[in-house]
């Protein structure tokens, strides 16, 4: 090959390389390792971490572990879908283009909205974007949150937002209930708010309980309504679409994608189908069309005119790989499950939460929860006893083999020690029962 | 070889929609057993039906079995799609990645119980570092795009500690268009320098280009016309000298790893494309992993968390205490999945491989371009030698015979290839941007070289089948504008269309009674 380009060794190839930055000795990496010295050593250093099959742990915040059915792995492994790249060539990718179709429609009908793209990072970055489309629709530059968002979605969505500079506004919650303080919403609602935002359920678990009032005020301010959501929970709640959101976003993880210390994740967008607010949504589209003749059905990346290869700085988002085929396996995840089995799946969630609250309400030393409202899958646990911290109970829990739930003193100090926990339908009774026996132990400073 | 992709159809129709599929009360196998108590959520929160489909495990199977046939991936075929780096992807790393103690731990469990996926992320933040000879390195961002992001907002934070207000960033007219989205999310302005007539970097405009004003130039090198920026050096000192930092777009990076380094070349921002570099499968438009790297100065705007190691406790950890970190970008910690992946990779390549990666894409590229240049209908705009990747112009074949870079890709489809990048850069009229990979064979190119061939000779015998092409596919040229003007985006807005167009025929019918 060498003699056919007209070279006489490959290094010729490289001599428009300046030889000042040209690397003398090599790359200092350690020596190529066989396929099966690397899965010796890959599997060793994974086999320090403790995966929660092997303990119970209670922990969510924004991934949440879930069953996932086998097949749903398997065909979402497929090496068709798995190898494939974006669908540009759409003749040739018709399957994953129908999948990602599919996966648009059935989180449309998750969320009750019309329109979903096919995906963005995460949730947190679904928010952030979500801000900046609210701030181009309505061509205003505040947007509201509320003071108990989650915090990593919070530092998100400033840093999406830094750029066109918005102002993010917090609004304070009642502290009997947790819910949004409507007093300060409407105080704070004016001509300059592009958007509102709420999560429900909340990161602390509880459900904001005045949705409808919340989107009333929002929509009379001519702003427009976000509402971020774990999708589990729409197996069982009343949608956003419902209560008058115009944007939806979420994690979609717990649809069919293992935890995977975080990530890859999925990031849900969804909205009303108006010119408007479809015009200026981020990320890719697939859309139903036919073929030039008109006699076969088919799909293709649509409405790409808002994409930055084709608009470059007045794109709508800079995203273009996106987590397609965390997509595809939360489509075959939500048509395996049907209405049936993810009602079943969202209600045996929280109904394993309110059975740990319960039980853990018993202990003494604990309030669970800190809030008086209902809660999903997720709630709070406040060590009240003054010289007990969050972080000493949660690490007498693991001396007993119980990991307990994620600390949120450090970010919401006027809440105590409390920590957010999370149950899903992979707790068993036994793994309940086990965290309120370790709970009471901890609470005594027993081990 | 004529090529004939799976094609499921049903009633004339390709493979249904879920929607159409199943049957009522059906479901996957999987149930939840019984359950301990009432929940506590009152009813009126409770949401009354969700139209779901309803299909049985073995229905959900045969779809999504279809669904895939009609899918092409590396797996497939040749892929030579510019700028992706769509080389093969090993299996053992997708068999490590799915591991238990990789997929069931949750990024919120305490440090001692994921001290395996610490010293991973520790040990691949080192190799990364090392290969693109940074400093420091974030493993967070989720994408190439996002890795952009992070660096302009690092841009951001590194002027505005230093009181200096810089608004514009400069990218080269052959980017990619992310670097001017990216720019503008970041809210800079965006500045274009034009190539010069050897498809560089026109460095003179720089010169005039830069200010104090510049916060940064973008620059992907070997740039997106496959061609090493020879300029580098002087282009560093320009933008150094003007005290604008310097962006390297990573895309590229398998055009010169183990060979040079931009750390090396004076780029004080960096990100990788995992994805493309280090060989984790695309996934049909992700999951994907951008990393960034930074020099020493750089460091401290990095994003929260970092992974640490304490010699003395002798344990990895998370460190928080960053006071100047710009915050977070994404959730967590970065695409774990995809870093395993890439850790796996890097470890099987070695220095060596990886440097030995570099050269077979870089032969490859160049072979088929000098065989490329000898078929008549292309032609190449800038002279080589090219790096891992080449632009090829069709204009000549549209002059003479109309036929466009477009009806060339899609008449390569059926060979049973996957079509080159086209119409980019849009600085080669009729481009066609091919990027072979090190992965491939002499013969799989020769094939590739051959259908070119019988494509240009096509254009002059039998230019209506080019121009209809493809035809062995599941589906033949779709209506882009008509899915642009009517857009359908889900199965409601498609039920909604059909109900008003029964409604319209139910009017009209009324009307003539």
């Amino acid at each position: 090959m060498l003699r056919e380009i007209g070279v006489t060794n490959v290094e010729e190839l490289f001599a428009d390389i300046p030889p000042k930055v040209r690397l003398k000795h090599g790359l200092k990496l350690p020596p190529p390792m066989s396929e099966l010295d690397a899965k010796r050593h890959v599997k060793s250093l994974l086999s320090k971490n403790k995966p929660f099959t092997e303990m119970p742990m209670f922990l969510g915040g924004g991934v949440w572990p879930h069953y996932i059915p086998a097949h749903v792995r398997s065909l979402v492994q497929r090496s068709e879908f798995l190898t494939s790249y974006t669908p540009y060539q759409a003749e040739v990718s018709q399957g994953m283009l129908q999948a990602l179709f599919e996966y648009q429609s059935l989180v449309a009908e998750l969320v009750g909205l019309d329109v979903a793209n096919s995906s963005m990072y995460d949730w947190a970055t679904a928010v952030g974007e979500a801000a900046l489309m609210c701030a181009r629709v309505t061509g205003r530059k505040k947007f509201l949150v509320p003071k108990l968002m989650s915090p990593e979605r919070l530092s998100v969505l400033k840093n999406y937002t830094s750029g066109p500079a918005l102002e993010i506004v917090e609004i304070g919650y009642d502290g009997v209930t947790g819910q949004l303080r409507m007093d300060e919403l409407g105080g704070k609602l004016g001509e300059d708010i592009a958007g509102v935002y709420i999560e429900n359920p909340s990161y602390l678990g509880f459900l904001e309980t005045q949705v409808q009032e919340i989107a009333e005020k929002t929509r009379g301010a001519g702003a427009l309504f976000v509402v971020g959501v774990n999708p589990i929970s729409l197996g069982l709640l009343k949608p956003p679409g419902d209560y008058g959101a115009d944007i939806a976003v979420g994690e979609g993880q717990p649809l069919g994608n293992p935890v995977n210390f975080g990530g890859p994740t999925l990031g849900i967008f969804a909205c009303r189908n108006e010119q408007k607010l479809v015009r200026q949504l981020p990320g890719r589209l697939v859309g139903m069309t036919t073929t030039l003749d008109g006699n076969t059905r088919g799909y293709t990346m649509t409405l790409q005119t808002r994409e930055q290869h084709i608009r470059r700085e007045r794109a709508t988002s800079n995203i273009c790989s996106n987590e397609a085929l965390c997509a595809v396996a939360a489509a075959i995840y939500l048509t395996s499950m049907g209405p049936s089995g993810l009602r079943e799946v969202a209600e045996t969630c929280a109904s394993n939460a309110a059975y740990a609250m319960k039980k853990l309400q018993k202990v003494k030393g604990l309030k669970v929860p800190i809030f008086d409202s209902p809660h999903f899958n997720e709630f709070t646990l406040k060590c009240v006893k003054p010289e007990l911290g969050i972080e000493t109970f949660n690490d007498r829990l693991l001396e007993l083999g119980v990991h307990g739930g994620t600390p949120v003193q450090g970010e919401f100090p006027e809440l105590g020690e409390t920590a957010v926990l999370c149950t899903t339908e992979l707790h068993t009774k036994e793994d309940i029962d086990k965290l309120v026996e370790a709970a009471a132990k901890a609470v005594e400073g027993k081990k | 070889m004529k090529y004939r992709q799976a094609r499921w159809t049903a009633d004339g129709s390709l493979e249904p929609l879920v929607f159409e599929l199943g049957g009522k009360g059906r479901r996957c196998t999987f149930s939840c057993g019984k359950q301990l108590s009432e929940t506590n959520i009152p009813e009126g929160f409770l949401r009354a039906s969700i139209n779901l489909p309803e299909l049985s495990e073995p229905e959900v199977v045969r779809h999504y079995t279809h669904l895939s046939q009609m899918n092409f991936g590396v797996d497939s075929g040749f892929y030579p799609l510019g700028s992706c780096t769509m080389k093969y992807n090993p299996k053992i790393s997708e068999e490590l990645a799915d591991l238990e103690t990789a997929t069931n731990i949750h990024p919120y469990q305490s440090e001692e119980t994921v001290q395996g996926a610490l010293e991973l992320m520790y040990n691949l933040e080192r190799s990364l570092a090392e290969i693109a000879g940074v400093s420091r390195v974030c493993l967070h961002p989720a994408a190439g795009a996002h890795g952009e992001l992070l660096g302009m907002l690092i841009v951001r934070a590194h002027f505005k500690s230093k009181g200096e207000e810089r608004t514009e960033v400069i990218v080269p007219d052959s980017a990619h268009g992310t670097n001017f989205t990216s720019a503008a999310m970041a809210g800079f302005n965006v500045v274009v320098v034009p190539s010069d007539s050897r498809g560089r970097v026109d460095i003179a405009a720089l010169g005039g280009a830069v200010s104090k004003k510049t916060a940064a130039l973008m620059l992907t090198n070997p740039n997106t016309l496959g061609l090493f920026e020879d300029g580098i050096l002087e282009i560093a000192k320009i933008v150094h000298k003007a005290g604008g930092l310097l962006y390297y777009d990573g895309a590229n990076l398998n055009g010169i790893m183990g060979k040079a380094r931009p750390g090396d070349m004076g780029f004080d921002i960096v990100h990788f494309n995992l994805h493309k570099t280090f060989s984790t499968p695309h996934g049909g438009g992700g999951p994907g992993a951008g990393p960034v790297g930074v020099c020493k100065d750089l460091e401290r705007f990095l994003p929260v968390p970092m992974v640490e190691y304490s010699k003395k406790n002798k344990r990895y950890y998370l460190d928080y205490n960053k006071p100047v970190s710009i915050g977070k970008i994404k959730s967590f910690y970065g695409n774990f999945g995809v870093l395993v992946k890439a850790y796996t990779y890097i470890l099987m390549m070695g220095a060596e491989g990886l440097e030995a990666a570099t050269d077979a894409a870089v032969v490859n590229a160049n072979y088929i371009m000098r065989k490329l240049e000898e078929v008549s209908g292309f032609e190449f705009k800038y002279p080589g030698p090219c790096k891992h990747e080449t632009v090829a112009s069709a204009e000549p074949l549209k002059t003479e015979k109309g036929i466009t870079a477009r009806d060339v890709a899609k008449s390569l489809l059926d060979y049973g290839q996957h079509a080159p990048t086209y119409y980019f850069p849009p600085i080669v009229p009729e481009a066609l941007m091919i990027e072979p990979t090190e992965t491939e064979s002499k013969e799989e190119l020769d094939r590739f070289v051959d259908a070119l061939k019988r494509i240009s000779e096509e254009a002059h015998s039998k230019p209506e089948k080019l121009r209809s092409a493809p035809t062995g596919t599941a589906i033949g040229r779709l209506d882009e504008v008509k899915a642009a003007r009517e857009p359908i985006l889900s199965w409601r807005m498609y039920r909604d269309i059909k109900d008003k167009v029964v409604q319209n025929r139910g009017a009209s019918a009324e009307n003539e009674t």
